[in-house]
């Protein structure tokens, strides 16, 4: 991989052995040059020592006076100390949001309610460099995603949906459709600020009131929406942030006076969840696991479809939920692919994620480390082929080489569990039968890729693969106005588009 | 009604050929001394009528009278594995046959069922308790309701789906496809019209189904059985067990090949213990307690529905 030279905090004098590996088989490759470090400064954002909850639109301490760190995942270095909710907490927090639901937010006309929406939008588009600094410091991930993908998706959730609030009569769910209420929302750490918009867009527009849950290791983004949301003047309770760990979430999720309970995260919880919400009546959907199909036949577009391969599992480190992480290539290619795959990879850049050139940036945990290096290892142990591009990894914290397994079989864990990394397992196919049939051999269900020049084929492949979303020659394409979701146990319900809607109406 | 009987007997009591133990048989001339041949009601799964696999059965009564009115098939847990087999294996086909042909195949059941009219009508009565003329009232809502759900495979995809404006140069669309296969418990009192609320709009998208009738009124979903395999619908699609719910229910919702579950026809009370189960497997769940005889939305049938969206680039 190409060096950074004073990225990541780590230093670039000592080279150990394993870095005179990397330059050999760079110099090898014709890639012994380096990049100036391109920093994006992080002045332009000030984080706090401390955060409150945001309840009834104030910023409070926790009721038990709690905290707990979040840390900057790609130097372990702790950012602030974060309020973490207890039950009575949560319990005000959905008290403000009911009152402001039926008080404020849902007597109000959409036409007004859609005004408070595009503010949003256009103050975290004019706060965007911002966020994406914060984001990127918070969650480990590359600079250059969350300014080209996480912020300005975010920001385009809010103008989308502020523009369905004054015309649900024409959104296909008969006249007048009605909010659910107050919406109980918990997000995952992959998309902090992405994920929050996906949910409180579509409520606030059908007329509900938020309490959103972020992930404990990356609070900061949603924290700072909840400032946002002040700056708007949206009316006090209508979004509130509780912050916390799972016990937080499932506090949310099991409030008797929660009327909807929306879950993005792994299957495992989301199963719990549903399980604790049984016979409650409360509307549920979930977005959870996936283990997507990434499938390439012998006339596709190659030079295409290796850096959709590359998009499909490294984007975001592999923290997607409908990360193509299974590349099924047609067995006439499939030596090509791998080769031309590997040339790609040695010119990623891993490195500090404030870093405009990385591609490549931490992963979000140590916990999350732990279970990626668990189950490579386990590929490794079930007899799979391992390999990453000659690599040097920052000393100080989380970081995991991109790595492709060949020689993987449809039994081994890393071709069926979701490994939420930047880890590509390949399998080989012969005919479009065994390729549909591979893809299909999961029970996840969230996304797939197929990648030829043949439209008949992309159509016929589209139609047999079973999963919510298809990206024919592309991947990893996300818009408010596109419906996302899963099939099977990859979760229900959709998210974006008017599907989006109709999770958050009564119908 | 167009089989013009008229010799129907008010009676609630024996249906198909005769009581039990001697009588008048319902429907032929009552002053016959012919003994009247009856049904065995059976399972239908996989296109055929099996017993059930554990030999059991069980008394069905006539609600007003409490006359036994036949042994239905009592299914057992393996019965209803042998069913979720025959809905998986039918799935495929069903869901692949065209929007149109799904649409003539689901409106020659609702001529089959025009012709059995009257049959269906006796046995609405008995199982029911009501007169013969809302039997029949019934028996025409039941025909009218398959017919309204006959006219949706090729419309729900342009109600449901549609092409969507992304800020980007690709082409993406969203359609409707089928869940797979589908768990319905069917209500309990409304034994054919309840019935056929139920199941319509879960095959009509693509879905097969696996039903669970009505315990006490079993009798009207095993003759509709008999229609749809008459009926051009592949085996398998649509696969009905008698039997008792507390005992079949909990098995179809922790089935892990059972992609969704209709609790319509369960208990209000045993709801909650169903959805723990079907939670298992990230089952879709939906109940709903209609009014059979108002008029039907599409929300049934969207209710079994994913959304399955493709994105395509655009260039040259």
């Amino acid at each position: 991989m190409a060096d950074k030279t004073g990225s990541g905090g780590t230093s670039s004098g000592g080279e150990s052995p394993r870095a005179d590996t990397a330059r050999v088989a760079k110099v090898a490759a014709g890639l012994d040059w380096q990049y100036a470090p391109a920093p994006e400064s992080r002045d332009i954002v000030s984080i706090a020592p401390q955060y409150g909850l945001f309840i009834a639109g104030e910023f409070a301490p926790a009721a038990t006076g709690r905290t707990f760190a979040t840390v900057n995942p790609a130097t372990e270095e702790p950012l602030a100390r974060i309020a973490e909710a207890g039950s009575e907490d949560v319990d005000r927090a959905v008290a403000a949001a009911r009152v402001a639901h039926e008080q404020v937010w849902g007597p109000m006309p959409g036409a007004e309610r859609a005004k408070y929406l595009y503010r949003i939008a256009r103050i975290l588009q004019e706060r965007s460099r911002e966020f994406a600094v914060l984001e990127s410091i918070d969650n480990g991930k590359p600079i250059k995603e969350t300014r080209d993908v996480d912020i300005p998706l975010a920001a385009a959730h809010f103008f989308y949906y502020a523009g369905w609030a004054d015309k649900l009569d024409y959104a296909g769910f008969g006249q007048a459709p009605r909010p659910i209420g107050v919406a109980g929302q918990v997000i995952p750490w992959n998309f902090p600020l992405l994920m929050a918009a996906w949910k409180l867009a579509p409520a606030l527009a059908a007329g509900n009131t938020c309490v959103l849950k972020p992930a404990e290791t990356t609070p900061l983004s949603a924290l700072l929406l909840a400032e946002v949301c002040q700056q708007a003047e949206l009316p006090a309770g209508v979004v509130n942030v509780v912050t916390g760990a799972g016990d937080v979430g499932a506090a949310v999720v099991a409030h008797p006076d929660v009327n909807k309970v929306a879950f993005t995260g792994s299957t495992e919880v989301g199963i719990a969840i549903s399980r604790a919400i049984a016979g409650t009546g409360k509307k549920l959907t979930l977005e959870l696991g996936g283990k997507a199909a990434n499938v390439v036949f012998d006339d596709a577009p190659l030079d295409q479809a290796i850096e959709g391969i590359v998009n499909g599992i490294f984007f975001n480190q592999g923290h997607v939920c409908c990360a193509g992480s299974r590349l099924l290539v047609q067995e006439s290619v499939a030596d090509q692919v791998v080769d031309r795959l590997r040339q790609r990879l040695m010119t990623l850049r891993l490195g500090d994620p404030l870093d405009k050139n990385t591609d490549i940036g931490a992963i979000n945990s140590r916990q999350q480390l732990d279970k990626i290096t668990e189950l490579s290892a386990a590929g490794e142990a079930e007899g799979a082929h391992r390999w990453s591009p000659p690599c040097e990894l920052p000393e100080r914290g989380y970081w995991f080489a991109p790595t492709v397994f060949t020689g993987v079989s449809q039994s081994h864990r890393i071709a069926r569990e979701e490994i939420f990394g930047p880890v590509l397992s390949v399998l080989t196919f012969r005919t479009p039968e065994e390729a549909v049939t591979k893809a299909n051999n999961t029970p996840y269900g969230l996304s797939a890729g197929v990648w030829t020049e043949k439209g008949s084929r992309i159509l016929w492949m589209a139609q047999r693969m079973r999963a919510g979303v298809v990206w024919a020659n592309t991947y990893n394409r996300f818009d408010p106005a596109s419906p996302f979701g899963g099939y099977r146990e990859s979760g229900f319900g959709r998210e974006g588009g008017r599907h989006g809607l109709g999770a958050y109406l009564d119908v | 009604m167009g089989s013009g009987r008229t010799s129907m007997s008010e009676k609630s009591g024996p249906v198909g050929g005769g009581p039990v133990v001697g009588g008048p048989v319902v429907g032929g001339p009552v002053a016959s001394r012919r003994l009247g041949v009856r049904k065995t009601y059976k399972l239908y799964v996989g296109g055929a009528f099996p017993r059930s696999e554990s030999g059991r059965s069980y008394p069905v009564h006539a609600a007003k009278t409490g006359d036994l009115l036949a042994f239905a098939a009592q299914a057992s847990r393996k019965d209803v594995r042998d069913a979720v087999v025959a809905a998986r294996g039918a799935q495929a086909g069903w869901a692949g046959a065209t929007a149109y042909n799904r649409g003539q195949v689901l409106y020659r059941v609702a001529e089959m069922i025009e012709g059995r009219g009257g049959q269906f009508a006796e046995e609405i009565s008995a199982s029911e308790g009501v007169p013969a003329t809302a039997a029949r009232r019934t028996v025409a809502a039941v025909i009218d309701r398959w017919v309204w759900y006959a006219g949706w495979p090729d419309k729900v995809a342009q109600v449901a789906g549609g092409a969507n404006s992304v800020a980007g140069p690709y082409f993406n669309f969203s359609v409707p496809e089928p869940t797979g296969v589908v768990a319905v418990l069917a209500p309990p009192q409304s034994s054919l019209l309840g019935l056929v609320s139920v199941v319509a709009p879960v095959i009509a998208t693509g879905n097969t189904a696996v039903v669970v009738a009505s315990e006490d009124r079993p009798l009207p979903a095993i003759t509709l059985g008999e229609v749809l395999a008459t009926s051009d619908v592949p085996g398998g699609v649509v696969n009905v067990l008698t039997g008792r719910m507390d005992e079949l229910a909990p098995v179809l919702a922790g089935h892990f090949d059972v992609n969704a579950i209709d609790l319509t026809g369960a208990g209000a009370d045993s709801r909650a213990e169903l959805e723990r189960l079907a939670a298992g497997n990230v089952k879709r769940v939906f109940w709903a307690d209609d009014d059979w005889a108002g008029e039907p939305t599409p929300r049934r049938m969207l209710a079994f529905i994913e959304t399955k969206t493709v994105w395509h680039p655009v260039g040259i």
